[in-house]
C-alpha cells in the first residue's frame, strides 16, 4: 500500500542527508520525495511517498523518521481530504509538421508550452502523477528527449494546517 | 568572557560535568590539544583512536555517564567509526569529537579530509558539523543532551579546524530548544493497568529483562518486582546482572547460546513480558516461532522498538524509571496471594532446569574454558567483567553469575571483536577501585592488543585473560557445525607469544597450561598490582552449547554433552 507523509523538518544543512540516510539503513521503500521551503522560515516541508505492506510497516516508517532529531513532525496525509500534484517539464521533439498535433495534445491535457525551437518544445504539466504518466505516454511517440518531474507534493484541504494536526 | 573556541570547548566539557576524556592527537585538533595543556583537562592517550573510543564507551556503560572521545579528522575520525557503531548498536551515551579540515577547505579532497557527517549518519543518534563559533556552546549543549537522555546513543560533533581558533564571546545556555526531539519519559498509565490484568491472568507469565533496565538503573525495582510475584526471569546478553546469576527466579539467558530453560520457558509461556529489549534475531531465532503460545507484552522507551521485530499484543511506551515502579504499584493492587500462585509452572520450570542445567564436560590434563569463566567468578565476585566477541563471550554470558547492573560489558549488537581491552580500559578509568577482567580470545586480543601499553603506560590494573584455543573459535563452531568442517582461514596456530606480547608492553604476563595450575595462577594474576595478561591454552574443538542454529525455533537446541 502506498501512504503520503507530510514530513516538518528543521531547515538546517544536513537534514536531508539524515533523512536519505535513514530510508536507506531501515530499506524503506521510498517512491517519491520531495523537499522545498514552508510557511515557517525555520521549517523545510518535505512529502513523501512511501510503499508498504500494511499499517504495522507504516508506524515504523513513521516511528523510525520521528526519532531523527531534525523532524519535527510527520503526518500521515492518506486518510486526510487532500490534495497531490506534481510539476513536470517535458523536452519533446517537435516538426513543423507535428507541433499542431502536440498543441492539440497539450490542450487537451491543459499543460502548457514553456519552449519552443526548430526542432523541439518543452511542455509543462501540473497534475496527479497519473496525468503526468498518460501525457508521457501519449508524447511517446513523438519522441521525448527528456523529462523532468519534482516527486509528489501534498496539502489536506480545509483550514487546518500540517503542523497543527 | 571572550575565549576561544579551544576553550569554549574545554569549558563546555566541564559544564557538562565531564571528568575525563580519551583520545588522540592530530592536525586539526591541535589547537584543541594546546587548550587541554593550558588547562590539565584529564585526558587519557589511547594508542589508537578505535582503543578511545571503545574506551569511552567502556567508561559509560560502567558508569552510566557520557563517555567523551576526541580524534582528529580523515583518519582520526574513521577510526573510531567502529566505535561509534558499537555504542549505538548497544544505545550507550557517548559524544565523539571529530577535527575537521578548515572551513575553507572542506569539499576540496583536502588533506586528511573526511566528510565524517555522511559517514556516520546511519550509526549515530545525531551528528553535527560546526563551522561557525558562535554555535559551538548550542551543539555542545544539545550533543550531551541527546546522547544522554530518552533512548542513549552517540552523538558526533565534527568541528572545523578554524573553530577552535576563532574567539566568541562565551556563554553555556541553560538549556536546548529542540522541535523535533522530545524523549519520552512517562506514557499511558493505563497501558499499565492492562499488563496487571494480563499478569493476573496468566498461568506461565515470563519476565524478559533487557539491556533497557540496566540503561535506566532500575535493576532494584526489577528485582522488588520479581520477589513479589515470583515470576521467573530470562535475560537477554545485555540485560546480564539486572538479576543476580543465581536467583532462584532467574533461568539464565535466552537465545541461540541461551540456557535449555530459558529457551523452553520462552517457547512454553503464556505471557512474556519484554523490559527493556529490542526483540534481537540473536534472541527470537525464527520470529514466526517466537513464544508461540504467549500474549507478548513490550515495554521500550523507544517507541520505534515497538513492533519491529515481534509484534507485541501490549505495548508500554515509555522511560523504565516510570513504569517499572507504576507496574510494581498495580502489580501489588491486584492482592494476588502470590505464594503457590505459579506452582505448576515452577515445577515445570524446575524440572527443565534439572533436566539440561548448564554443565559441560571435563576433560583429563585439558582446562576447560566453562572451567575458566566459573572459576573466576568464583575468585572475583564483584568484578566488572568486560568481553570480545565470540565463544569466549558466551561462556562469559553462561558461566560467570553476574551480580548487579552495569557489571557485564560486551559488544552485544554490533558484536565488535577487539572491544573488551580498550572497554576495560575506560571502565577503570570511570571505576577506579573496582576490580575490572577482559575475557578475550586469541583471536579478539589481537585486534586492539595496542592498548595494552595504554593500561601499563597509565598503570591501569585491569586483568586480560586471553582464552588461547588456537582458533576463531565462533566462526570455526559454525565451519564445524554448517560448513562440513572445511575450517577456511579460522585455524590460527599462531606463533604469537601472548607473555612475551604483554611484557613487552609493560604488562605483566602468566601463562597457564595445565588444569591443576589454572586457579593458583588466576588468584595469583587477580592479586598482582597493575595490569596482568593470563594466557589460558584451551582445546580448540570445543562448542558454546546450547546452540539454536540461526533462524530456528528455540526448543530445537543444539545440546550435545552440556
Amino acid at each position: 500500500m502506498k501512504y503520503t507523509l507530510a514530513v516538518l523538518v528543521e531547515n538546517r544543512p544536513g537534514v536531508l542527508t539524515h533523512i536519505s540516510g535513514l530510508i536507506s539503513r531501515r530499506a524503506f521503500n521510498i517512491e517519491s520525495i520531495a523537499a522545498g521551503h514552508s510557511e515557517e522560515a525555520d521549517t523545510t516541508r518535505i512529502t513523501i511517498d512511501v510503499e508498504v505492506d500494511g499499517e504495522l510497516e507504516l508506524e515504523q516508517v513513521v516511528n523510525q523518521l520521528s526519532k531523527l532529531v531534525d523532524v519535527i513532525k510527520i503526518v500521515n496525509l492518506t486518510p486526510v481530504d487532500h490534495i497531490e500534484r506534481e510539476l513536470a517539464m517535458i523536452k519533446v521533439k517537435a516538426s513543423k509538421v507535428n507541433r499542431s498535433d502536440l498543441v492539440d495534445i497539450v490542450e487537451i491535457f491543459r499543460a502548457k508550452i514553456v519552449d519552443v525551437n526548430r526542432e523541439t518544445m518543452v511542455i509543462e504539466l501540473t497534475g496527479e502523477e497519473t496525468k503526468i504518466d498518460a501525457l508521457c505516454e501519449v508524447l511517446v511517440d513523438f519522441g521525448i528527449i527528456e523529462i523532468v518531474r519534482t516527486g509528489k507534493i501534498a496539502l489536506s484541504r480545509g483550514p487546518l494546517a500540517a503542523k497543527e494536526m | 568572557m571572550e575565549l576561544q573556541g579551544a576553550e569554549a570547548l574545554i569549558k563546555s566539557l566541564k559544564n557538562e560535568g565531564v571528568e575525563v576524556v580519551f583520545g588522540y592527537p592530530g592536525g586539526a585538533v591541535l589547537t584543541l590539544y594546546d587548550a587541554l595543556y593550558k588547562a590539565q583537562f584529564p585526558h587519557v592517550l589511547t594508542k589508537h583512536e578505535q582503543g578511545a573510543v571503545h574506551a569511552a564507551d567502556g567508561y559509560a556503560r560502567a558508569t552510566g555517564k557520557v563517555g567523551v572521545c576526541i580524534a582528529t579528522s580523515g583518519p582520526g575520525a574513521t577510526n573510531l567509526i567502529t566505535g561509534i557503531a558499537t555504542a549505538y548498536m548497544d544505545s550507550v551515551p557517548l559524544v565523539a569529537i571529530t577535527g575537521q579540515v578548515g572551513v575553507c577547505l572542506i569539499g576540496k579532497d583536502s588533506f586528511q579530509e573526511a566528510d565524517i557527517c555522511g559517514i556516520t549518519t546511519p550509526i549515530s543518534k545525531h551528528n553535527y558539523l560546526v563551522k561557525k563559533i558562535e554555535d559551538l556552546p548550542r551543539v555542545i549543549k544539545e550533543a550531551f543532551y541527546i546522547a544522554r537522555t530518552g533512548r542513549p546513543g552517540p552523538v558526533v560533533i565534527d568541528i572545523a579546524k578554524d573553530v577552535f581558533a576563532a574567539t566568541l564571546d562565551y556563554s553555556y545556555p541553560d538549556s536546548v530548544n529542540l522541535r523535533g526531539y522530545r524523549p519520552t519519559f512517562g506514557g499511558d498509565p493505563a497501558s499499565i493497568d492492562l499488563v496487571a490484568e494480563e499478569i493476573k491472568k496468566a498461568q506461565r507469565p515470563l519476565l524478559f529483562v533487557g539491556g533497557g533496565v540496566n540503561i535506566s538503573s532500575m535493576a532494584t525495582d526489577f528485582r522488588k518486582l520479581v520477589k513479589m510475584t515470583g515470576m521467573p526471569v530470562v535475560s537477554s546478553l545485555m540485560g546480564l546482572g539486572v538479576i543476580d546469576g543465581d536467583a532462584p527466579e532467574h533461568l539464565g539467558m535466552v537465545g541461540m547460546h541461551g540456557t535449555y530453560s530459558a529457551n523452553m520457558a520462552t517457547v512454553e509461556c503464556d505471557l512474556l513480558i519484554g523490559i527493556g529489549v529490542r526483540f534481537d534475531d540473536r534472541v527470537t531465532g525464527s520470529v514466526e516461532d517466537f513464544a508461540p503460545k504467549a500474549k507478548i507484552i513490550h515495554f521500550d522507551i523507544d517507541p520505534a522498538e515497538i513492533n519491529k521485530n515481534v509484534r507485541a499484543d501490549l505495548k508500554v511506551v515509555g522511560d523504565l524509571m516510570w513504569s517499572l515502579p507504576l507496574l510494581f504499584e498495580k502489580v501489588a493492587n491486584l492482592g494476588l496471594d502470590w505464594s503457590g500462585h505459579l506452582e505448576v509452572w515452577n515445577r515445570q520450570l524446575t524440572a527443565w532446569k534439572q533436566e539440561k542445567p548448564m554443565t559441560y564436560q571435563k576433560r583429563d590434563g585439558i582446562i576447560m574454558p566453562q572451567e575458566v569463566i566459573a572459576k573466576v567468578s568464583e575468585l572475583a565476585k564483584d568484578a566488572i567483567i568486560v568481553t570480545d566477541v565470540g565463544q569466549h563471550q558466551m561462556w562469559a554470558a553462561q558461566f560467570y553469575q553476574f551480580h548487579g547492573e552495569r557489571t557485564f560489558l560486551t559488544s552485544g549488537g554490533l558484536g565488535t571483536m577487539g572491544y573488551g581491552l580498550p572497554a576495560a580500559i575506560g571502565a577503570q578509568v570511570g571505576l577506579p577501585r573496582k576490580p575490572v577482567i577482559v575475557f578475550s580470545g586469541d583471536g579478539g586480543i589481537m585486534m586492539n592488543c595496542q592498548e595494552m601499553a595504554t593500561a601499563a603506560d597509565n598503570g591501569f590494573p585491569i586483568k586480560i585473560i586471553v582464552m588461547n584455543n588456537q582458533v576463531l573459535g565462533m566462526v570455526s563452531q559454525w565451519q564445524r557445525l554448517f560448513y562440513g568442517e572445511r575450517y577456511s582461514h579460522t585455524l590460527i596456530k599462531g606463533r604469537t607469544d601472548f607473555v612475551k606480547l604483554a611484557e613487552a608492553m609493560g604488562v605483566t604476563g602468566m601463562r597457564v597450561t595445565n588444569p591443576e595450575e589454572l586457579e593458583a595462577t588466576l588468584v595469583a594474576a587477580l592479586e598482582t598490582e597493575g595490569p596482568v595478561l593470563v594466557d589460558i591454552a584451551l582445546p580448540s574443538d570445543e562448542d558454546v552449547l546450547p546452540m539454536v542454529p540461526p533462524g530456528g525455533c528455540l526448543d530445537k537446541m543444539i545440546l550435545g554433552e552440556c
